[in-house]
């Protein structure tokens, strides 16, 4: 009964799953370490779904949508980022309003555009996202299973690990990015811009969070439906926590929580264990974190307080 | 009163430019702005059965928004209203489920204290992590959500789901037997208004709960207002520290105002179970609790803001049907985008203030 669900397919899918998480996580990580709260992951990743889908539909490559969506993911944060840094609105009210709105978007233009309100129509097989043989782990057995065969958007993610570690803990931005997180008079006294860089970091978690989102329409599956992030936006932002703000961290507990996703999707029919119980893992993971039972999760220490300049 | 009426200026300039931005919307997916108005107004409010519907469907924002608002008044963000009003209703069903033989009053009285009760447990406990380890209530109220969720669809699923039905719901409580409701439940507004010999339709699912919503925007602004417990959860909510200082407990209030928070956002249940559909139906909700941080937020956090705020919201959800139907284009997405765009615009008030500051200094 357990080999049937523990095997080399189910940690493939992990990473397949994992993939999606593993973007909007690190993306919010860049929002929120710069101290702007970030729970509209989940909305900018329905953005660049669907317009990952809906781009694609229309010009047939599903490259062009990969880099449409990325640009919606974009646009969604700019929104979020006028409205939390310039207007000093409440970063948690415009994370959800975003979030309503990308509720209704999708739906509403596909409704105008291909006459159908909630999905967009299947693509062919040949204009989703390929899938990558890795030339030397092909060789390999075990591995080759595991890490060969995924879509450009899952080793995306994976080089965007490292990449982020080394983006934020050996890199001026980085440690700018941080500054202006935890201590932004500090950080300004010092004559680094407070805007400029909570800017960065709000544009750079749209960014990922789209292409997580396209992720989603145009690679793992071949058409946009109506809510199919299903929060996986919030699971992202629960792995930045579980993973304590840290790319290694985040990244880990994606994988985690990928392979409780991968597990209640192979174990439907197979082991009678309600999917529903698997489903919240993530959750009651992150309660107990908070609770500071595993551990100590600090946010950065300016987070979700808009910065006000002295005149 | 010159303060007072800037309190409703702004929230009004938020709502018309919402809709002018809504207009453009409509006009951009090829229909007409004005037609979509036009629906608006005569769906929500041109009858009868109009108005007895965007009323019932403010019932619910009602609650959700007096939820948000005393939370917000402790300086917590409550965003996990959607997942209280889940576990509350799923209580108030299971309450009628599991005492089948008790005499229906009882049970009806039992099932409403099961959804406050649940409700405010739901709620209190971000608070008591919030309190007791400083766990941000925005993350813990956005895990309950989803665990709330989860549980409640195994347990209908599972446990109380009638075999074979395609839809996740479970078991009636109670059920109409030649026009009468048998079983636990509040009476809707039709049975009610028949014996002072006034004619409310039957069909209008407007019920009790209406008046209950009434009553607790009178009880929240009693309470915030004119009790000492009020004065000093509004204290922590202004200033904690000075609060504390003089001393008020915060972790006390932060548990307290969560807790009321909650038993509010849990009355949805006895409107949904109780008064409408006599059994917990899981995605009963629209995004009722969501919207009750729109509610809020547009009625400033004030009980009669509140009230007036959730029968604006209730219109637009009464009205996406018509509007859905009769208009080639709009579907009643719209309404949720609308509902979207309002929120933007009331949270970033400095856009209003800063043009209104300007156009001052142009006139000057």
């Amino acid at each position: 009964m357990l080999k049937t669900i523990l095997n080399l397919s189910l940690l493939a899918s992990m990473i397949r799953y994992a993939t999606p998480l593993t973007l909007a996580s690190l993306g919010g990580m860049y929002s929120e370490r710069g101290g702007v709260i970030n729970i509209a992951l989940e909305g900018i990743m329905l953005a660049g779904a669907f317009t990952a889908a809906a781009v694609t539909v229309k010009v047939g490559n599903p490259w062009i949508g990969l880099v449409a969506a990325a640009i919606a993911g974009l646009l969604v944060a700019l929104i979020h980022a006028v409205a939390s840094i310039q207007f000093k609105a409440d970063q948690v009210v415009v994370g959800t309003a975003i979030n309503i709105l990308f509720l209704g978007v999708p739906p509403l233009v596909s409704g105008a555009l291909f006459e159908s309100t909630g999905s967009t129509p299947q693509l062919p097989r040949d204009q989703t996202l390929p899938d990558w043989q890795i030339p030397l782990i092909d060789q390999v057995p075990v591995l080759k299973q595991l890490l060969s065969g995924h879509t450009p958007i899952s080793y995306l993610a994976f080089a965007l690990v490292p990449i982020s570690y080394y983006v934020l803990f050996r890199t001026r931005f980085g440690l700018r990015l941080r500054a202006v997180g935890e201590n932004p008079e500090a950080a300004d006294t010092a004559g680094v811009s407070v805007y400029r860089l909570r800017y960065a970091g709000v544009l750079l978690s749209g960014l990922l969070a789209g292409i997580g989102g396209a992720y989603l329409s145009i690679a793992q599956n071949s058409l946009f439906t109506r809510n199919m992030t299903g929060g996986r936006g919030f699971i992202a932002l629960a792995a930045l926590i579980f993973g304590k703000w840290h790319p290694v961290g985040a990244f880990l507990a994606c994988l985690l929580f990928g392979l409780a996703e991968a597990i209640s999707d192979q174990m439907q029919g197979v082991v009678p264990i309600p999917v529903q119980l698997i489903q919240i893992i993530p959750y009651v993971l992150t309660m107990v974190v908070l609770a500071g039972f595993i551990g100590k999760a600090t946010p950065p220490r300016a987070i979700g307080t808009p910065y006000i300049k002295e005149k | 009163m010159k303060s007072r009426l800037r309190e409703l200026l702004f929230p009004l300039i938020a709502v018309v430019a919402a809709f002018l931005v809504g207009g453009v919307i409509v006009w951009m997916v090829g229909d007409s702005p004005l037609l979509v108005y036009e629906l608006f107004f005569t769906s929500a409010f041109g009858s009868l059965d109009g108005i007895g519907y965007t009323l019932f469907y403010a019932t619910p924002l009602i609650f959700t928004g007096l939820a948000v608002a005393v939370a917000f008044k402790c300086g917590l963000l409550n965003i996990g209203a959607e997942g209280q009003l889940i576990a509350a209703a799923f209580a108030t069903a299971w309450v009628g489920l599991v005492l089948p033989g008790w005499p229906a009053i009882v049970v009806m009285l039992l099932a409403m204290i099961a959804a406050v009760v649940v409700g405010g447990v739901w709620a209190g406990i971000p608070g008591l992590l919030k309190a007791q380890f400083g766990a941000h209530e925005v993350i813990t109220t956005i895990m309950m959500n989803f665990i709330a969720a989860g549980l409640v669809s195994w347990l209908t699923q599972y446990y109380y789901r009638r075999q074979g039905d395609p839809i996740l719901e479970t078991l009636p409580i109670a059920e109409k037997v030649n026009g009468v409701v048998v079983g636990p439940h509040i009476p809707r507004m039709s049975a009610m208004l028949a014996p002072l010999g006034i004619n409310f339709p039957d069909r209008l699912p407007l019920n009790l709960a209406f008046l209950f919503a009434l009553a607790a925007c009178v009880l929240v602004y009693v309470f915030l207002w004119k009790t000492k417990w009020g004065y000093e959860l509004r204290a922590v909510g202004i200033n904690p520290s000075a609060a504390e200082y003089g001393g008020i407990s915060i972790a006390r209030n932060i548990v307290l105002a969560m807790f009321i928070s909650g038993m509010l956002a849990g009355m949805v249940g006895i409107n949904d179970v109780l008064g409408y559909r006599y059994r917990y139906y899981h995605n009963f909700s629209a995004n009722y609790g969501f919207t009750g941080i729109a509610v809020a937020l547009l009625g400033r956090n004030h009980p009669m803001g509140v009230l007036l705020a959730a029968i604006l919201f209730g219109a637009l959800i009464r009205s996406g049907l018509f509007i859905d139907i009769f208009t080639d284009n709009v579907s009643k997405d719209w309404v949720v985008i609308l509902q979207a765009i309002i929120i933007l615009f009331v949270a970033c008030e400095g856009l209003f203030r800063g043009g209104a500051k300007r156009l001052i200094r142009g006139k000057v």
